[in-house]
């Protein structure tokens, strides 16, 4: 098979600071391509450059031959849309919002001049049609913030698609999107690749999705190539450490999960918990409001880690921030030990609160950009008035290198650590306070994956040496798997599955946590599978019942 | 262990002055206001002339080496009665801005952090003030309390309260919703502590460029107000009064309007530069 694309020795700079560094790669139609790196890795600049997007001060050297001409020559305009087509990661900002759908999909073929405005309306249609959304014809006059996220990024890949591309670099379309969702959109990829045999570059730092999409692999590491090859070997038999060290950071989804649930006293009890929201701009209707949570009830016992799994909108994150009493309840009781917190207000709150500790998703907002790490880890101490300055900035020290920073960081501030250092900042926060329960809301998902393990590992290994207990919460069924000792499975505001990880992953009993890790990506390319059941429709949602040993099914 | 037990790692690391003053542009403004304020301190010491005394030389002086800034319709010195002006427009901007930072800021700040119906009322009634202009609030003040300088600056203060303490609720609400916020929450701190230590520092770099610009601001109403009889009293030597009072004159004696219009210029880039600097020196984030 002759190339579609060919590139060789791709190089990008700004100034004299290199971007991307010699990277080689082909892409033939029908195939597709994925680039996997970290943050940092010049996956996105590599496509920058073949679409010629690249930022004012960068310049892109070697060559990219596409249909006979090189992309990459001073005087080449790159065929943007007819030629190459490009999906981005939001779809939201990837269609404009004051636009209708049917405007945005044909003004490209109009202004194009491939064909006039009836016959423009009249292929959109059946585009979109193709991309699998219902009811195209009343879609065209839609607004995209009327469609979902995965909706959205089907109308972003037909609008791609009607021009006509052969080939099309998506970057990271599915990185925003729920895991069940993810599955339609990758499916609905590898579909339009064997159907229209485009050449597809697909960007991910998922090997979950690489696995079950790619042909052909190239991992990248800062700007450079570590390695290139077809996907069955660089799973099988990688070639460079970097790509084994890669894989080894990747949670396995299908690993084995050993852990045995503890069996030790309650510390936490959440019973009966409810909450609605007002949706947004609704102030005078009462109909206008959503549930959160619906009674829902929760028992946690002390050195476990249970976690909370769902898509968004689960209300996975809600009842976590009610347990740590940053949301109130409507309704419910949340007792800790033998105290019920949600009994408690003013300064008897502030005195017990410590004892719930919060680990916070995105890592630049978590600490104050004023304080020095020093103080922002300190603050416990100071509110709660215990010990004296220098034992203070003793245990500061301890805390640091306790998450693995050194001691002489403390007189830093946050905007001069990464992000997984920030996130270790925070933990030292968290267990400054020296809680019982700590409460992690998505603590990995903004890190990369080889970052991701090392603070899975921390967190795991100050759970046992700080005694805590832990409430995990994450729409990552792998990370889960590697986590938790129990896993709870919500939708919509209720748990819907509860019981043993080990169990619960082996055999799923509820009809919903069984699709959810089917449609989880694994990395694994010889694992075939066919078209991913879809996740919709209404699924039991009754009063749980234990059908195990501390396994519970809605019925 | 690499650090000594006795520094204090949760305080700041020293040097904030002189970060203030290595930057070019903050260091002419810290200069310029200082000498503002030496001007305004040693007003008798330094003006040649009573500013008050009329006839200190003939009508309408151009600058000259006895009257360096020359003299106006009543034969006053110019420069004395500049000298002795900078007294109360530094009062005035100083005072007036106060007020309204100090009260915006509070209201501001309180109703982002309590939210519910404490928030409406105070975000409400700021709305409602809101819709007046500034001038019809400071007037309607001066109209209750009577006219006297005092009251003007008072008036002027008040009537800016509105947009200070929309600014500082929208930088605030910023801020209580990020996690570092509800991570000190969960760490037991009481509501003193959640706005002085956490939100005050934070929406500080906001407020302190309105307040630079809202000093000028301050500066021109005042002067408003007392060119319409109704703040600073005749004789007394006021910028704005001055520059307002001398519209009159402008072909014939054209410094009188020019010089206490380029006193207020100097003034009011003196505190943009100098409220620009302090805003760099505290971000942390700057210090490089």
């Amino acid at each position: 098979m002759t190339a579609l694309l060919s590139v060789t020795d791709l190089s990008v700079a700004i100034g004299s600071k290199s971007l991307v560094k010699k990277v080689s790669f082909d892409v033939a139609s029908g195939e597709v391509l994925s680039i996997v790196g970290e943050s940092g890795s010049g996956k996105s600049m590599t496509a920058k450059a073949l679409m010629g997007l690249l930022p004012n001060k960068a310049s892109a050297t070697g060559r990219a031959m596409f249909d006979g001409m090189d992309l990459l020559a001073p005087e080449v305009q790159p065929p943007r849309g007819t030629g190459i087509g490009l999906i981005f990661q939001e779809p939201m900002t990837a269609l404009t919002p004051v636009l209708t759908i049917g405007l945005q999909l044909t003004e490209a073929l109009v202004s194009h001049g491939i064909c006039n405005a009836g016959e423009a309306q009249r292929r959109a249609i059946a585009m979109l049609d193709r991309v699998g959304i219902p009811s195209p014809a009343d879609r065209m006059r839609q607004y995209p913030h009327e469609l979902s996220g995965g909706m959205r990024q089907r109308v972003v890949i037909a609008m791609m698609m009607l021009l006509d591309p052969r080939i099309l670099i998506a970057d990271e379309p599915t990185t925003a999107l729920d895991v069940t969702v993810q599955a339609q959109i990758l499916d609905l990829l590898r579909e339009i690749v064997t159907d229209t045999q485009i050449g597809l570059i697909l960007i991910t730092h998922d090997m979950g999705v690489v696995a079950e999409m790619a042909d052909n692999v190239l991992v990248m590491k800062a700007g450079k190539a570590e390695e290139f090859g077809p996907v069955q070997r660089i799973f099988a038999a990688p070639e460079a450490d970097y790509t084994t060290a890669l894989l080894d950071a990747v949670p396995r989804i299908d690993a084995s999960n050993s852990r045995k649930p503890a069996l030790t006293e309650p510390l936490l009890k959440a019973g009966g918990i409810n909450k609605t929201f007002a949706k947004r701009g609704a102030i005078f209707s009462k109909a206008a409001r959503y549930k959160a949570l619906d009674d829902v009830s929760l028992t946690m016992h002390r050195g476990e880690t249970l976690a909370l799994v769902g898509e968004s909108g689960s209300g996975k994150t809600t009842l976590g921030r009610i347990i740590a009493r940053l949301t109130e309840a409507d309704t419910g009781t949340v007792t800790l030990s033998d105290t019920d917190l949600s009994a408690l207000y003013g300064r008897e709150l502030q005195d017990k609160r410590r004892e719930v500790q919060m680990i916070f998703q995105d890592p630049y907002a978590s600490l104050d950009p004023r304080h020095t790490v020093g103080r922002t880890i300190a603050e416990p101490m100071i509110i709660h008035q215990e010990l004296s300055r220098s034992e203070r900035s003793e245990r500061v020290h301890e805390l640091l290198e306790k998450v693995g920073l050194s001691a002489d960081m403390a007189q830093r501030y946050p905007h001069e650590f990464s992000g997984g250092q920030r996130q270790r900042i925070a933990i030292a926060r968290a267990i400054a306070a020296k809680p019982s329960l700590v409460v992690a809301d998505e603590p990995t998902s903004a890190l990369d994956v080889s970052i991701q393990a090392k603070v899975l590992d921390l967190l795991e290994n100050l759970k046992r040496s700080e005694d805590l207990t832990l409430l995990f919460i994450s729409h990552d069924l792998a990370v889960v798997r590697q986590i938790a000792d129990r896993v709870a499975v919500m939708r919509n505001g209720r748990i819907l599955e509860l019981g043993p990880s080990a169990e619960l992953f082996a055999e799923p009993r509820h009809p919903y946590t069984r699709a959810l890790i089917d449609v989880a990506p694994v990395p694994n390319p010889t694992r075939k599978r066919g078209k991913r059941p879809v996740l919709q429709g209404d699924y039991p949602t009754g009063p749980l019942s234990e059908i195990g040993p501390g396994h519970w099914v809605a019925a | 262990m690499s650090v000594a037990p006795d520094i204090d790692v949760t305080k700041a690391p020293p040097g904030f002055l002189w970060r203030l003053v290595r930057s070019p542009s903050s260091a002419i403004g810290l200069v310029i206001v200082l000498l503002l304020i030496f001007c305004a301190l040693f007003a008798d010491v330094l003006a040649p002339y009573d500013p008050n005394k009329m006839g200190s030389g003939g009508r309408f002086l151009p600058p000259s080496g006895d009257f360096l800034l020359g003299t106006d319709e009543f034969g006053r010195d110019m420069l004395s009665r500049i000298l002795f002006g900078s007294r109360i427009t530094l009062l005035v901007g100083a005072v007036a801005v106060g007020i309204s930072l100090t009260i915006g800021m509070a209201v501001g700040m309180i109703a982002a952090f309590r939210r519910g119906w404490i928030e409406a009322i105070l975000m409400r009634s700021t709305d409602v003030l809101f819709s007046f202009t500034e001038t019809l609030i400071a007037l309607s003040f001066v109209a209750v309390l009577g006219p006297s300088l005092q009251n003007a600056i008072i008036a002027v203060g008040v009537a800016g309260i509105p947009f200070y303490s929309r600014t500082c609720y929208s930088a605030a609400l910023v801020e209580t919703s990020k996690p570092y916020f509800e991570a000190s929450i969960a760490a037991g701190a009481r509501p003193t502590r959640m706005v002085l230590v956490h939100l005050l520092p934070n929406v500080m770099p906001t407020m302190i460029v309105v307040a630079t610009l809202g000093v000028s601001t301050a500066i021109l109403a005042a002067a408003g107000l007392s060119f319409l009889g109704l703040g600073a009293q005749p004789p007394t030597s006021e910028w704005g009064y001055m520059l307002a009072g001398s519209r009159d004159y402008i072909n014939r004696a054209p410094w009188l309007m020019t010089i206490p219009g380029i006193a207020i210029a100097i003034t009011v880039l003196g505190f943009n530069l100098l409220g620009d600097g302090l805003r760099t020196s505290l971000d942390p984030v700057e210090r490089k």
